[in-house]
């Protein structure tokens, strides 16, 4: 009984980190000022960069090197989410065009683009049809904490995951303190609030909405590549990942903006979407049925958060809009 | 540059200053050079994929598309479709309200009609199934839509992220629907009423699809007159331009929310409806709308919601969607390659747009040369 | 070069679009000396600062620090030049505390909440007499507070040319004057100060010179000591005008519409209007007066029907039946359909009264467009509507199909305006209609209100300036924190009475003379 419970909260463990890392990217690009729809596809993008990076490596490379294989990946991803984070940066930025539009339309171009460059490389690693795999990376990633094993439950359940839930927790951590306690934090923040008042005071708000944008949409895309490594060996087809992105940005309200509520908000969520297929003997329709749960409890949690309104939930007062310092 | 003399002298490279709008012929100058940089870049992404030249490129998506007879009318249906959400999403988008709730409306409006013909398809007679077919599929949009927009008008909910889970809560349902009503294990119910052939719309001229493309011509007309000429549409016009001045005119503006969310939902709903009962070989599925809820978005905002732009943006989408599938067809990777395409020309169009609002001047000549 | 020159412009031009704000503009401020800045409201006095603290760029000329041309084009590189600007719309960060938003942006290696910060604002505050709260939120200060926080934060920076925009706007004349003497302590420590303002009286206490701007041009610049109001008017306007309005007697006067002690409470349950009576009479201008956000916009608000009012009764004579109406909690659509023939010209031009993006003719069509029992609009007698008002009231515009945002701020004046008195009302409102606005433009709107008077419409003038105040109503209300605190006669009021008033938070009592 122990052992599905604790088998149970590592998996929810895994899905709630591919949510953290989307929400805690979104929440700094967010803190920035700039709503950015295009998280589910700076995701997809991200996953697919690394299941690239992972072909390439077994392709060219004949000795695996796991520590090798998990910075080739990383790096693909972080540049592929890079790339993509600032298609959206330079048209809401420097063009200010309008951030619902240009984030969808990132949306639509990454998770096209992914499905689209992850069907060449399944096409290329297996042949004509199939889905390509990289197991030995995969494992990489899942590498249990040394220690675990000798912990007993907390081990079991805790300590189980593989290296990137937690520096998923790492992150939001850090990001917790600098937006909270540090000056760039408050500049952020003020950029964020109110653009015109930060560039009075000197900062220089499109490099802090164009930093925060990229590195959100960086730390956003490692949740799509932890996505790829945990539940779907290394390869691609067309999953979940898209999905999870769009979660990632419910969850930043549902979090009223702060990082350590997003690691509680996402373990909730990783829940509910564990739940339904750890219940024994539940029919496949009932199980459907209960995949409702994450999205019911998100519109549940945004009506509520809507109806009382306090200050200091409230979204950044400038968030959607587009800053131009000579407006008048 | 270097030759400046005094150091401290440092100009911006370049600087940006707002302008009057550009209207008229210079403005569609600008979009004009926005949307060809955009076909090139696809081209080239085309290319680069296939190996084939762009010229071949443009004429291969053109033979994929509105260039063969067979595929001329399926590229016409799905124009239709993807106009039919597009109009759809419009009088919405022209409040600021931002419904990205297309594709659960279309879903569950889908979902209904195959309800019904599964349902009642053997107790109802033929013309009855269709006007109950068509007043739940319209019911189920119009559901789907104002409940979002009820939040929203009572108390400011982000309708943005709620019509967003509305979409997976739909795509669930069907997901049981199909589940419930399957008795094969396959979690597909194939064709529905194969057999019988129950709650087909009818076919006009005697081919497949004219009755839709007939009905999305109606409503874009529809659409068109009520947000031009009626007083509703002037509503429409004034609560998106600014919520204030509607309530100091005494316009009642969680009422236009509410209602202006009713209608996109029910041109969803009907949509929905088209999509099952209107194909000659009707269907359910959770990739039924395969993302064009979605699209209609882009394709609206490119056309300025005016719905007789839309027409065209949306044809030259499904050109790029279509014709893009069959032009990498070789390649046997599934249609993805139409949303990248479509990506790209938005992000051309709406870049451009800033050049039609400000005004770039690049460094002056040094001080003194004037 | 003079060496006691803090900061010189030469020949500075700027322009928006097709406007010029600033063409031509050269001007010099010494160290240890206050320069105000003259002009009437869109003469491009805060366009021309934006540009030496770096919000705006020019588009020609040369600004020279210390004797040094330097280019300013961000807020970075005014710091950098020891400039600090107090904007008349604060640039402050609502859910900030007062210490963060001092230290925002400035670059020190301390921890941004050290010891250090809080003792430097300290040391500050004692160095000029201010007192604030540092750990308080600016969204729960009031609006000298915000001001002060502002200096504070210009001081912080260690700012050697200050420039305030319109800083007495919001104050009250007890606050006013203790700005100054902070500002004259400063100027003693070998600061330069420029301050933009249209107050002559304030120009002449304060400054030692006086630059006046006029339509974007640089007219002159004198010494304060050498000059008089009338000399600089007329370099701020031009010609010499007449500063009288004409006014009349009101004939017949009828109580038209009478308050009664109205209560209103903003979300979080503060009191904006507290026991509010008073009554609107025909034939006749009822001024209100009192510090920007003493509760004005509430009172017009509730009863145009677009506040929630606690308690209390506004009750409505109707002139043609004869009949008493409550309109309290009506919806503006009620009050319509009840026949009270209310305008109501809104502080927010653009954001209220007008849709900027829509034509004038659409504009209109607010008012109108629900007559008659079709689904459709109809589109003629609009724009009928909207060519005689360009017509009668001299809009310039390059015809009716130009969205109303493209207009200047006295066109768009004059097409709401118009539009509301063009539907003939009993009761005319209007919040500030002159801000904004040219001399010219600005008579243009008191002789319409006038003629509104004299054809027997109960007028309320929201004003901010009490000259205009004191030369055009019959009667003054005056609000201090949502409270009456007195209704005094147009004609034997003086501005000093009036001052007392606006900042006497108990009062209440009703001192109207009759």
């Amino acid at each position: 009984m122990l052992g599905i419970i604790s088998n149970l909260i590592t998996q929810t463990l895994g899905y709630s980190s591919t949510l953290l890392f989307g929400s805690t990217g979104e929440i700094i690009t967010e803190k920035s000022g700039n709503l950015n729809l295009g998280t589910p596809g700076i995701m997809s993008l991200g996953g697919v960069f690394g299941v690239i990076g992972a072909y390439y490596y077994t392709t060219f490379v004949s000795n695996f090197n796991p520590l090798v294989s998990i910075i080739v990946t990383l790096l693909a991803t972080i540049i592929g989410s890079l790339l993509t984070t600032l298609i959206y940066c330079f048209l809401t930025i420097t063009l200010r065009a309008n951030q619902n539009v240009t984030g969808l339309a990132l949306t639509t171009f990454g998770v096209g683009l992914a499905n689209f460059l992850g069907g060449i490389i399944n096409n290329k690693a297996e042949g004509s049809s199939g889905v390509s795999a990289f197991p030995p990376i995969a494992m990489a990633y899942q590498t249990k904490l040394p220690f675990a094993d000798n912990l007993g439950f907390i081990g079991k359940a805790f300590l189980s995951s593989g290296f990137m839930t937690y520096l998923a927790i790492i992150i939001a951590i850090i990001t917790a303190i600098v937006i909270k306690r540090t000056r760039i934090g408050l500049n952020l923040r003020a950029v964020g609030e109110n653009p015109a008042t930060a560039d009075a005071a000197g900062i220089n708000v499109n490099r802090y909405k164009y930093v925060a944008t990229c590195l959100g949409g960086v730390i956003s895309g490692l949740g799509g590549l932890h996505l790829v490594m945990q539940y779907l060996s290394g390869g691609w087809n067309k999953s979940a990942v898209e999905q999870f992105g769009w979660l990632s940005v419910a969850l930043v309200i549902f979090a009223v903006w702060r990082p350590l509520l997003s690691i509680l908000g996402s373990v909730l969520f990783g829940a509910l979407y564990v739940i339904p297929f750890s219940i024994p003997n539940l029919a496949p329709k009932n199980q459907q049925l209960l995949e409702l749960l994450p999205y019911v409890v998100t519109i549940i949690v945004l009506a509520i958060s809507s109806m009382r309104k306090k200050r200091e939930t409230q979204p950044p007062e400038s968030l959607g809009t587009t800053y131009f310092r000579e407006e008048r | 540059m270097s030759k400046n003399s005094s150091n401290t002298v440092k100009e911006p490279l370049i600087h940006f200053t707002k302008r009057d709008d550009i209207t008229g012929i210079k403005s569609v100058l600008v979009h004009g050079i926005g949307l060809l940089a955009g076909l090139i870049v696809c081209a080239v992404f085309i290319m680069l994929v296939t190996g084939l030249s762009p010229i071949e490129v443009y004429v291969k998506m053109f033979q994929g598309t509105f260039g063969g007879d067979v595929t001329r009318l399926k590229a016409l249906h799905h124009t239709a479709i993807l106009l039919a959400i597009s109009l759809a999403v419009t009088p919405a988008f022209k409040m600021k309200f931002w419904n990205i709730g297309a594709e659960g409306q279309v879903l569950i409006g889908a979902l209904a009609a195959a309800f019904c013909m599964l349902e009642y398809g053997n107790t109802l007679q033929e013309p009855v199934l269709l006007l109950v077919m068509f007043l739940t599929s319209m019911l189920a949009g119009i559901i789907w839509a104002i409940i979002p927009a009820i939040f929203k008008a009572l108390w400011n909910t982000n309708e943005t992220l709620f019509t967003l889970m509305m979409n997976y809560v739909a795509t669930t349902l069907v997901g049981y629907f199909i589940m419930v009503k399957d008795r094969s294990g396959r979690s597909d119910l194939g064709i529905l009423n194969e057999r019988t052939g129950y709650g087909y719309l009818p076919k006009l001229f005697g081919q497949d699809y004219y009755l839709n493309i007939s009905i999305v011509i109606f409503i874009t007309i529809l659409v068109f007159i009520y947000l031009k000429y009626s007083k509703q549409g002037y509503e429409i016009s004034v609560v998106g331009e600014s919520q204030n001045t509607a309530k100091y005119i005494g316009i009642n503006v969680k009422k236009v929310i509410i209602r202006t969310m009713a209608i996109s939902g029910a041109i969803c709903g009907i949509t929905g409806l088209l999509l099952v009962a209107g194909s000659p070989t009707p269907s359910i599925n959770e990739s039924i709308v395969g993302g064009q809820g979605f699209t209609a978005i882009l394709v609206s905002w490119m056309a300025k919601f005016n719905p007789i732009i839309m027409i065209f943006v949306s044809a030259l989408v499904v050109f790029l969607g279509d014709g893009g599938a069959s032009a990498t067809d070789a390649l046997k990777i599934d249609s993805s390659v139409g949303e990248v395409l479509t990506a790209i020309i938005i992000f051309f169009i709406i870049g451009c747009e800033f050049f039609i609002r400000y005004k770039v001047s690049f460094r002056k000549r040094q001080k003194g040369d004037k | 070069m003079n060496s006691s020159a803090a900061i010189e412009l030469k020949n500075i031009t700027k322009t928006f679009g097709s406007v010029i704000a600033n063409k031509n503009v050269s001007l010099t401020v010494n160290k240890g000396e206050i320069l105000s800045i003259l002009g009437e409201n869109g003469s491009g006095k805060t366009t021309l600062m934006n540009m030496i603290s770096g919000i705006y760029y020019p588009d020609d000329g040369q600004i020279f620090i210390d004797g040094k041309e330097v280019v300013i084009s961000s807020p970075r590189d005014a710091f950098d030049y020891k400039i600090g600007m107090i904007h008349q719309h604060f640039k402050l960060v609502d859910v900030f505390t007062a210490t963060e938003n001092i230290i925002l942006g400035h670059e020190d290696k301390q921890n941004y909440n050290s010891k250090k910060a809080t003792q430097k604002v300290k040391e500050i505050c004692d160095m000029y007499g201010f007192e604030i709260d540092p750990t308080k939120k600016i969204y729960n200060m009031a609006v000298s507070e915000k001001q002060t926080v502002e200096i504070i934060k210009v001081l912080y920076r260690g700012a050697d040319i200050l420039i305030l925009d319109e800083p007495t706007a919001v104050l009250t004349p007890q606050e006013t004057e203790k700005l100054f003497n902070i500002l004259r302590k400063m100027r003693d420590l070998g600061k330069a100060i420029i301050i933009i303002t249209h107050k002559l009286n304030e120009v002449l206490e304060l400054s030692d010179k006086v630059a006046v701007l006029r339509k974007g041009e640089y007219i002159g610049t004198v010494n304060t000591a050498e000059t008089n109001e009338s000399e600089l008017t007329e370099m701020m306007v031009g010609k010499k005008i007449s500063l009288n309005i004409e006014r009349s007697v009101p004939v017949d006067p009828q109580d038209r519409l009478i308050v009664e002690n109205i209560d209103c409470k903003n979300r979080e349950g503060v009191k904006l209007l507290d026991n509010v009576s008073f009554t609107a009479r025909s034939g006749e201008i009822l001024g209100i007066a009192g510090i920007a956000g003493s509760g004005q916009r509430e009172l017009l608000e509730a009863i145009a029907g677009l506040q929630h009012l606690e308690t209390g009764k506004i009750l409505y004579n109707n002139p043609k039946t004869g009949e008493v109406d409550d309109l309290k909690d009506k919806t503006p659509m009620q009050i319509r359909e009840l026949g009270v023939r209310l305008s109501f010209v809104p502080e927010d031009r653009l954001g209220m009264g007008l849709v900027g993006n829509m034509d004038i003719a659409e504009n209109m069509m607010l008012r109108s467009y629900r007559k008659g029992k079709s689904i459709f609009l109809e589109r003629k007698s609009p724009r009928d509507l909207a060519e005689h008002i360009i017509e009668d009231l001299e809009v310039i515009t390059p015809g009716v199909t130009t969205p109303v945002r493209r207009l200047s701020g006295g066109n768009i004046q004059k097409v709401l305006v118009g539009r509301e008195i063009s539907s003939a009302p009993t009761v005319l409102m209007a919040a500030y209609p002159v801000r904004g606005l040219d001399i010219n433009s600005s008579y243009t709107i008191y002789n319409l209100l006038n003629g509104q008077k004299e054809k027997g419409v109960a007028v309320i003038f929201v004003g901010e300036d009490l000259d205009v105040l004191t030369e055009l109503c019959d009667r003054i209300m005056v609000i201090c924190g949502g409270k009456v605190t007195g209704i005094v006669d147009g004609r034997t009021t003086s501005k000093e009475e009036i001052g007392l008033l606006m900042t006497n938070s108990r009062g209440g009592e009703n001192n109207e003379q009759k």
